[in-house]
């Protein structure tokens, strides 16, 4: 089975964000940047499963400037076998990622799509599933575990409440959440050989789709800044102050 | 307690834009090594580096390796980690590929180097020491021993240690006593050796100890010294291990720090006699010895800028955190963190520009080497190969000594916490303290800069340095603006200064030796202070000519204000050194030992 897992380069977690002096957005511009956590989670598994013999070949894709090249190399060192980059210097949506990704669905036909549940520097928590609607596909979100048996795989998701089994057919999008694995260090050898796979650069034009963001952003902004904390007497005067201060209950 | 991240960004613009990269990948040896190449091997070793060895630091320091029953335990983690050294295949970086090694020069290899020692030097010890046999084994070990010893070694596999100490031989290595009488094929040999980093522990099934030894005839002194091989298992000719060979951990040291890794006190021979291959020919076991220890000397000048980054990223932290006082002049309002208050600050950047001039300074001797090694022009080998020489000492001397101040600045800037062990401020103190001694002293390394590197050569290498030094200004774009101007002057000033004691040194040399070594520490200090600063005024001047381009501002801005820290408040100690060089050496050989 041939796997695709599409992968973002964001702002390294371990980095603090700052937004930008004109509220247009986050500042990236000499900040270091990493693969995206779920990400490398759902590159984890499917060379996991590569390793067990239930993959034959792993082709990781992103979407975004040309230095997503460094990202979709470390995922080459990981362990994937090829990569495509589909070259955008604006702003890609969730839903225009969603429309690439099928047009790279319909032309790699692979028998399942993984992804990362959510960005971390955005958030939205949505390309996949607007994958599997645009694909007419089954969809198994925050999964924590999966077994793929012939035509069905078997999943935990992680849910509110605890943790959810069930059982999509293939071919599914399945998006990766914190606990599916925990990512390897890549190893020297892979990163000499990394060098060396191959790594497709195509524009979204080749593919037939129009990445015109459809949403407007307004303004961002800090949260605003902690301040203090004070010492109450007793419970009462918690209680009071969440009810008139705080007007929370 | 902080986490460790690698100073990536400084790393890069060192091997880059002050070292030049480009003049390495530019050799046919190492076409393979592009710029996004060291990128990426940089980066996943540093997270190797933060995610797996830093977090064991501590514990190693306070649980240490235990001896038991002849066998050393490592420590808390060290195992583990160590398998997922070999598997990443960490220990090949810089090994040949024939060996199944990835031949890196060693403009890369240093940085990662850097990376494993500081997150945990105890640990880094023993891939290096491996490091040291294997570069002893390729350069003379025969064919044979090659191929028995050198995958295994390469991979990590199978550790390596070196056996030079005795308890009467330590600087003075022509008191060695143990012996090696042949028998067949092989020696028989007898002895203690001291001294040994990880000499024995549990991380491996084999270790190859290159022991130092006497043969029956040998002359007396450092002539008649031999090197052999001498494996913790013999090594049948399948590969496969056999008889445990008798060489026996009978103690190991406690230590004033890098207490993870075992320092072992090794006994070999309590019968027959441990069974020893050796080495190249009969009685050339120093020569050999010294073609390693340049390089392991090297090692050690980076273990002095290593753990000078990590104290310093400790310190940091702690002063970006740690809540005391106003800011000067605020007599109300909110306390401030301690970074606030400069004489925090300038410690900050005293710790922060010495680590960067150091980390200078130790990948320029790596480029050099490199350069000696694979240049296609046979005299850019040898100028190349007579400046790494040069620079070893200074590297291994200056370092080391100013990571030991280094790392005591971070225990100062801790205040109180810094002296309590639960900051951790003071382990990096305390393992540093082993660097300014082991692999040669800085007394050692200084004898070898009057004596070998200036001495004997009458200066010619030091004035052909001094000589580039010099030309400071030329093929630099744009250096001539006010940025740069006092890391500009200070350092003309000073580079003159080092001439004069340069000279003083030349001319003094062949007349009176005991007036040249009186002061040939701080001699050595001198040429680590202006090289440094020499360097620091070089990287000014790169980075502000990269003011204009599209890079981090930031990192540039703050490059330019740290070499302009080290020339005001580094450097101008280079001018008190020229005059105790110059002047100082008739007190020092005036107090008799009775006075003392």
């Amino acid at each position: 089975m041939k796997v695709l897992v599409a992968i973002k380069r964001v702002v390294d977690p371990n980095i603090k964000v700052r937004v930008k002096a004109d509220g247009t957005g986050v500042e990236t511009a000499n900040v270091k940047m990493a693969m995206n956590p779920f990400c490398e989670i759902a590159v984890e598994q499917a060379v996991r499963m590569k390793e067990a013999g239930t993959v034959t070949e792993i082709v990781v894709v992103s979407i975004g400037v040309p230095q997503c090249q460094e990202t979709l190399r470390t995922a080459l060192a990981m362990g994937a076998d090829r990569a495509i980059l589909v070259e955008v210097a604006t702003e890609v949506q969730p839903l225009a990622v969603a429309k690439l990704l099928k047009a790279l669905v319909d032309r790699e036909q692979p028998g399942l799509v993984l992804m990362g549940k959510q960005a971390i520097d955005d958030d939205c928590n949505q390309s996949g599933q607007m994958l599997a609607g645009l694909l007419g596909w089954p969809q198994a979100t925050f999964i924590s575990k999966i077994v793929v048996a012939g035509d069905h795989a078997d999943i935990t998701r992680e849910v509110d409440g605890g943790l959810e089994n069930i059982t999509v057919k293939m071919p599914a999008v399945v998006t990766a959440d914190l606990r599916l694995n925990e990512p390897r260090y890549v190893t020297l050898p892979n990163i000499m050989k990394s060098k060396k796979k191959p790594l497709e650069n195509i524009k979204p034009d080749a593919l037939g789709v129009d990445v015109t963001p459809r949403l407007t952003t307004l303004k961002f902004e800090e949260p605003p800044k902690r301040g203090a904390g004070v010492k109450l007497a007793d419970v009462a005067e918690l209680v009071n102050k969440l009810k008139n201060e705080a007007k929370v209950i | 307690m902080s986490i460790y991240t690698a100073p990536l960004q400084d790393m890069q613009f060192v091997i880059k834009d002050l070292v030049g990269l480009a003049d390495i990948t530019a050799m046919p040896d190492c076409a393979e090594v592009t710029e996004d190449l060291v990128d990426a091997v940089l980066l996943e070793a540093g997270k190797f580096a933060a995610g797996v060895l830093d977090p064991l630091n501590r514990a190693g320091d306070k649980e240490g390796a235990k001896l038991a029953d002849s066998k050393v335990t490592s420590s808390p983690g060290f195992k583990a980690a160590y398998r997922q050294f070999v598997a990443a295949g960490w220990n090949g970086l810089s090994g040949e590929r024939d060996f199944g090694g990835q031949s890196l020069p060693h403009v890369v290899s240093m940085p990662v180097q850097e990376m494993w020692s500081s997150a945990n030097m105890a640990f880094c010890l023993c891939p290096m020491l491996t490091s040291g046999v294997l570069e002893a084994l390729k350069l003379q070990g025969s064919p044979q021993q090659k191929a028995k010893y050198l995958h295994k070694l390469t991979a990590g596999e199978w550790t390596g240690t070196m056996n030079l100490t005795e308890p009467q031989a330590g600087s003075d290595l022509s008191a060695v006593r143990t012996r090696a009488v042949p028998e067949g094929e092989h020696y028989r040999l007898h002895g203690t050796k001291i001294f040994i980093t990880w000499g024995e522990h549990d991380m491996v099934d084999n270790i190859i100890h290159l022991v130092l030894a006497r043969t029956p005839d040998a002359p007396a002194g450092v002539k008649g010294i031999s090197l052999f091989i001498v494996p913790k298992f013999l090594v049948n000719d399948d590969g496969s291990l056999g008889e445990r060979n008798e060489v026996k951990c009978v103690s190991i040291e406690h230590k004033m720090g890098i207490n993870a890794s075992p320092t072992c006190v090794l006994a070999y021979g309590d019968g027959k006699g441990a069974t020893g291959y050796l080495v190249g020919e009969e009685n050339r076991g120093l020569e050999y010895m010294f073609i390693m220890m340049n390089q392991a000397r090297l090692g050690v000048g980076l273990e002095g800028v290593a753990l000078a980054e990590r104290a310093y990223q400790h310190a940091r932290d702690y002063a970006k955190t740690r809540v005391q006082g106003r800011a000067i002049g605020q007599k109300s309002g909110d306390r401030v963190t301690i970074i606030h208050h400069p004489d925090v600050k300038r410690m900050l950047l005293l710790m922060k520009a010495q680590t960067e001039a150091m980390r200078a300074l130790a990948y320029t001797a790596s480029a050099a080497l490199d350069k000696a090694n694979h240049h296609p022009d046979d005299k850019e080998r040898r100028k190349n190969q007579a400046l790494v020489d040069f620079l070893i000492p200074v590297v291994k001397g200056w370092c080391t000594e100013q990571c030991v101040e280094v790392a005591s600045i971070g225990v100062q800037i801790h205040g109180g916490m810094g002296f309590i062990e639960e900051t951790g401020a003071a382990q990096y103190l305390r393992d540093a303290r082993i660097t300014t001694i082991y692999e040669g002293t800085t007394g050692i390394q200084a004898a070898d800069l009057v004596g070998r590197k200036v001495g004997y050569e009458k200066g010619a290498t030091a004035f052909a340095i001094i000589d580039s030094m010099r030309k400071l200004d030329s093929g630099i774009v744009a250096a001539n603006n006010e940025q740069t101007r006092v890391a500009r002057e200070n350092f003309q000033q000073a580079v003159e200064g080092l001439a004069v004691a340069t000279q003083w040194v030349v001319d003094n040399f062949p007349k009176d030796p005991n007036a040249v070594a009186a002061v040939s520490v701080p001699f050595l200090n001198l040429w680590g202070i202006v090289a440094g600063g020499w360097l620091m005024a070089r990287a000014a001047m790169i980075a502000n000519g990269k003011l204009t381009g599209g890079g981090d501002l930031n990192f540039y801005h703050s490059k330019i204000i740290t070499a302009r820290f080290y020339a005001e408040h580094i450097l101008p100690q280079s001018a008190g050194l020229v005059r105790t060089v110059t002047d100082g050496s008739s007190s020092v050989l005036a107090l008799t030992e009775a006075q003392f």
